[in-house]
């Protein structure tokens, strides 16, 4: 029952993460793009964590940690570079 | 125990006026001359062992395996020298802090001479030649330092470098004959070389040695033709100039000739050489020194000449001209330094040093013209002082060996006897033109007598000069028969130090040479003249300057042919290469696919595999809009983590996360300062190539790694699993590898990324504009700056997460340094470069510095332990509360790591935050 949920919903964050990587490629503004990496990031934690879930390990948990840490970076990084053009004033 | 002692001091005391500068330029020199005054002390307590006639050695294995050992020995010659390098260097720290003007780095000065006094030391006491030749490299570096030390003036700089090539370039040819020695000899060991002359000048590669070790002489001691450097290294410090090329580190060459003098001398070939150099030197420098208007230029021309007659001594390879030779080498050293010191109180109080826009000093500096006076009548060979008694011993020497030569004997008394007569006509108009003629009124600074402790270094050397004049036996004597017992090693020939030796050749020389410099002197008008007509105007320097830049275009032009700048171009060779390799190993070798057991992917997997070929599918179509690339390289970065994740490999998946998102930030930063789209350059002919490459490369490596991985192998990774937890001490074997097996290698990467994070701040130094910032502080969108401060806190403490569980679990110092990275760097984006600097530290240097230490602290704190550099150890202990834990060393080297990666990544990324870019140009112009 579990496995069946969790194949569902892998497949789930399998499509969003296709989706976002559509929005990714097709913008059309840099916002776009930005927002879709943001996103991909999002879905691959997900992901990650059903996958540890499904493996049945613990060694997942850091890795996506870090994703969710990473990615919140990268994303003030690009936003900053699009507002200003310059990361640190 | 004390012999070691004496010759690391020095070295041991460099940081010590670094430190006292601090307290007053009186205490900086009083603190300096601590060391060598204590060496001193050291070496005249050791005196009575070798005056009775014993000869001390002390040996320490090195690298054994190389035949280095860090030996000295201290016998009659090695103690001579090193009293005159100690005794001369303390007389030219008092001296130097007189010179030296308010303005200058006295630490500074004073630490790079006691570099210099130690190096030279090792020379001397060196007994081992490989040691001996690391020394012999260290006096050109140092001495590239001191002569440099006023970088603000290009001269000094010019001279520094040239200097520096030539006497390097001998040390290279010096060590290239010192391990053909050590081969034919069987030992490096320097009393073991000089005991074996007999095999040595026996051997076929006798001629080759000789020529690579006399190179090495030659170019220290300013022999004709590589004297040029000499001259150009008067751009120095007057006591520098007194020291290094007067006393000391120029008399290293000859100092060489003599030391090998029992394993080298007696061929024919070493008389034609050595003699041959020195005559021509001897006479070159004679008559150039007799043309220079500049006092210091006047004196390196005469030291070159003097250096030459010392050569000429060692030359004619008997053991009475060795003599001679070795007590030219005392008398030159106090009569030259003092003369220099005497040079430079003259350049300090009258501000000038041209001879020509100088006169009639008598009346303003009486004390100094008689000291300068003695000490040029010494240099000129006037009887009653020091120089008169050598030159009659060098005349004599002359005399005796003229029979060799045949018919053409005349010849050597003739040129030596004119080389004395040039040497009394420089020394006469050094004086007299400056003490005596007319006072000019238009010095830059009105002369006076310089403050008392400046002469009185002048006053004991020339207190040594006529002392010996006058006393030669009973002053010099016995230092110089225990002196010439280790030069030879063994018997001393007779030899007289008397004044008087009757009217014979030798006389009527010095006779003559006086009388001619003389006449030459007053006749210097018509003479100068006639040197400017006959000597076209080719110097040493503009020689040198062609082959160097003779010797750039060459190399350039070999690297041009391969490497134009053009990155395209270098990966195309680059990878032109692998495929022509990668295809012959194919041709050859075929192709087979093994059937080892293969892991089934599920379908998720696929997924994300998919995903990623998709998204670099994309990069290549739209590579050109630079950002967009960015993105997707994020993208490739992220999926290939999460690839990572699912094979099991989580510390690698935590690195590239980590590395990912300090790249995008770097990439972003660069891109600030780059156009939007990448413009289309190549031709189409081009791009056809490359992606050919591109896919033949791309597919091969493919190819080759799927055949690889289904061929049924064992890996090395068994060694590791196993020796993982009893060596390491960590279950975590990539972090164990990282911190124990593989450690030295660790070691050596973070030192290379504290580089170059200073290289890279050095770089952009110039182009950081002091970012006015205080007036965007309110600029900082708010929701960031409030976000980002919350976060902070939760990263750090990420971080030490990371970092504290890593031994045994996936994390570590890197990744742990990487995520606090992340942390620090966000703070700068989200409330700005001020802001941050102010909260989290002045500097990150020593923030890698302290990593550094603490990383190679832990390898050295084995060693006390008598194990090898680096090795781990560790220990479970139970702590109330936290309950029972392991402590391995490893976790303190990891520690080095985290704190070097912080510090090197921060400081790289903020000073490239630092950088204006295009829309900030005009802004920070207005503000500048």
């Amino acid at each position: 029952m579990l496995t069946a949920a969790l194949n569902i919903a892998i497949a789930a964050v399998l499509l969003a993460m296709l989706l976002s990587l559509w929005r990714l490629l097709r913008g059309p503004a840099p916002e776009d793009r930005v927002l879709a990496l943001d996103t991909l990031y999002i879905n691959t934690i997900a992901l990650v964590l059903m996958l540890s879930i499904r493996f049945d390990s613990r060694l997942y948990f850091e890795a996506a940690l870090l994703i969710a840490m990473t990615g919140f970076v990268g994303t003030i990084a690009l936003a900053k570079y699009l507002l200003r053009g310059n990361l640190m004033d | 125990m004390s012999l070691l002692l004496i010759a690391l001091l020095p070295f041991l005391c460099i940081p010590l006026p670094l430190l006292a500068v601090h307290y007053g330029r009186t205490a900086c020199a009083w603190v300096t001359a601590l060391g060598p005054a204590i060496a001193l002390a050291l070496l005249l307590g050791s005196a009575p062992t070798v005056f009775g006639g014993e000869t001390v050695t002390v040996a320490w294995s090195w690298l054994p395996v190389l035949g280095l050992e860090l030996a000295f020995v201290l016998d009659g010659y090695s103690l001579l020298f090193a009293a005159l390098i100690l005794g001369i260097g303390l007389l030219i720290i008092l001296y130097a802090r007189y010179y030296l003007s308010e303005s200058d780095p006295m630490g500074r000065f004073y630490a790079m001479l006691l570099a210099f006094m130690g190096a030279m030391l090792g020379i001397v006491l060196s007994n081992n030649l490989i040691l001996m030749v690391i020394f012999w490299e260290l006096t050109s570096i140092s001495s590239f330092l001191l002569i440099g030390y006023w970088r603000h003036l290009a001269e000094a700089r010019q001279g520094a470098r040239m200097a520096l090539t030539i006497t390097g370039a001998g040390g290279l040819c010096l060590l290239a004959g010192v391990l053909l020695l050590g081969e034919i000899v069987g030992s490096y060991e320097l009393t073991t070389v000089l005991d074996s002359g007999e095999l040595i000048r026996a051997h076929p590669l006798y001629e080759l040695t000789l020529v690579l070790i006399l190179l090495g002489a030659f170019t220290k001691s300013a022999q004709v033709p590589f004297h040029f450097w000499l001259p150009h290294a008067m751009a120095a410090p007057t006591p520098v100039s007194a020291y290094l090329h007067s006393a000391t580190m120029v008399k290293a060459g000859v100092f060489l000739l003599a030391r090998l003098f029992p394993a080298l001398a007696g061929s024919d070939l070493w008389f034609f050489l050595v003699s041959g150099v020195g005559l021509a030197t001897l006479v070159f420098g004679a008559y150039g020194a007799l043309f220079k208007d500049d006092l210091k230029g006047l004196l390196a021309y005469s030291t070159i000449s003097h250096l030459g007659l010392i050569t000429l001594l060692f030359g004619l390879g008997t053991p009475a001209g060795a003599v001679a030779g070795v007590f030219h080498i005392i008398n030159h050293a106090t009569f030259k330094a003092s003369l220099f010191m005497s040079a430079g109180i003259i350049d300090h109080e009258a501000g000038t040093r041209d001879i020509r826009r100088l006169g009639g000093l008598r009346h303003k500096m009486p004390h100094t013209m008689w000291l300068a006076t003695i000490a040029a009548a010494s240099m000129a060979g006037v009887p009653l002082l020091n120089g008169f008694i050598s030159k009659e011993m060098f005349f004599a020497e002359v005399v005796v060996e003229s029979e060799r030569l045949g018919a053409a004997g005349w010849l050597l008394p003739a040129v030596a006897t004119l080389g004395g007569l040039l040497s009394a006509a420089y020394s006469i108009r050094f004086v007299h033109d400056v003490f005596f003629g007319d006072s000019r009124e238009s010095l830059p600074k009105e002369p006076h007598e310089p403050p008392r402790y400046m002469r009185v270094p002048v006053e004991v050397l020339i207190g040594i000069c006529v002392a010996v004049g006058v006393a030669p036996a009973l002053v010099i004597g016995p230092v110089l028969d225990v002196a010439m017992a280790g030069v030879l090693r063994g018997e001393v020939p007779y030899y007289s130090l008397a004044l008087w030796h009757g009217f014979k050749l030798p006389l009527f020389m010095s006779v003559i040479a006086l009388g001619g410099g003389l006449l030459l002197y007053l006749w210097r008008d018509r003479a100068e003249a006639l040197h400017e007509r006959v000597f076209p105007a080719i110097t040493g320097k503009g020689t040198f300057e062609a082959v160097l830049a003779g010797a750039v275009a060459l190399s350039r032009g070999i690297t041009r042919a391969f490497d134009n700048g053009s990155v395209q171009r270098n990966l195309a060779w680059l990878l032109t290469a692998a495929i022509v390799l990668g295809g012959y190993g194919l041709w050859t070798g075929g192709y087979s696919v093994g059937d080892a057991h293969q892991t089934p992917a599920p379908w998720a997997a696929f997924g994300i595999w998919a995903m990623l070929l998709a998204a670099m599918t994309a990069l290549v179509v739209l590579h050109r809009n630079r950002l967009i690339a960015l993105i997707l390289v994020g993208v490739a970065g992220l999926l290939s983590a999460v690839t990572f994740i699912y094979i099991s490999a989580p510390d690698l998946a935590l690195t590239q996360l980590s590395v990912e998102v300090v790249s995008v930030i770097l990439l972003l930063m660069a891109l600030r300062l780059l156009p939007e789209h990448t413009p289309r350059e190549s031709s189409a002919g081009r791009r056809l190539r490359d992606g050919a490459l591109a896919v033949l490369g791309g597919g091969g490596v493919a190819a080759a790694a799927y055949a690889v991985m289904t061929q049924p192998f064992t890996t090395i990774s068994d060694y590791h699993l196993v020796n993982s937890v009893p060596g390491g001490g960590g279950s975590n074997v990539v972090n164990v590898i990282l911190v124990d097996f593989r450690g030295f290698d660790t070691f050596g990467e973070i030192t290379v990324l504290g580089i170059a994070a200073a290289c890279v701040f050095a770089l952009l130094a110039q182009g950081a504009s002091a970012t006015e910032s205080a007036h965007r502080e309110s600029n900082h969108p708010l929701m960031l700056l409030v976000g980002s401060r919350v976060m902070l806190p939760m990263m750090v403490a990420v971080a030490l997460y990371i970092f504290l569980r890593g031994h045994n679990l996936p994390g570590g110092g890197f990744i742990a340094g990487l995520v606090a990275t992340v942390a620090l760097v966000t703070q700068y984006m989200a409330s700005g470069i001020h802001w941050s600097e102010r909260r989290f530290t002045g500097s990150y240097f020593p923030v890698i510095g302290w990593g550094l230490l603490i990383a190679g602290a832990t390898g050295v704190v084995s060693w006390l332990f008598g194990a090898p550099f680096l090795t781990s150890a560790y220990t479970y202990v139970d702590w109330p509360v936290l309950g029972h834990f392991e402590i391995a060393s490893a976790m303190a080297f990891d520690l080095g790591v985290f704190l070097t990666v912080v510090g090197a990544v921060v400081l790289m990324l903020a000073n490239l935050g630092k950088q204006p870019a295009h829309g900030d140009k005009e802004e920070s112009s207005w503000s500048s």
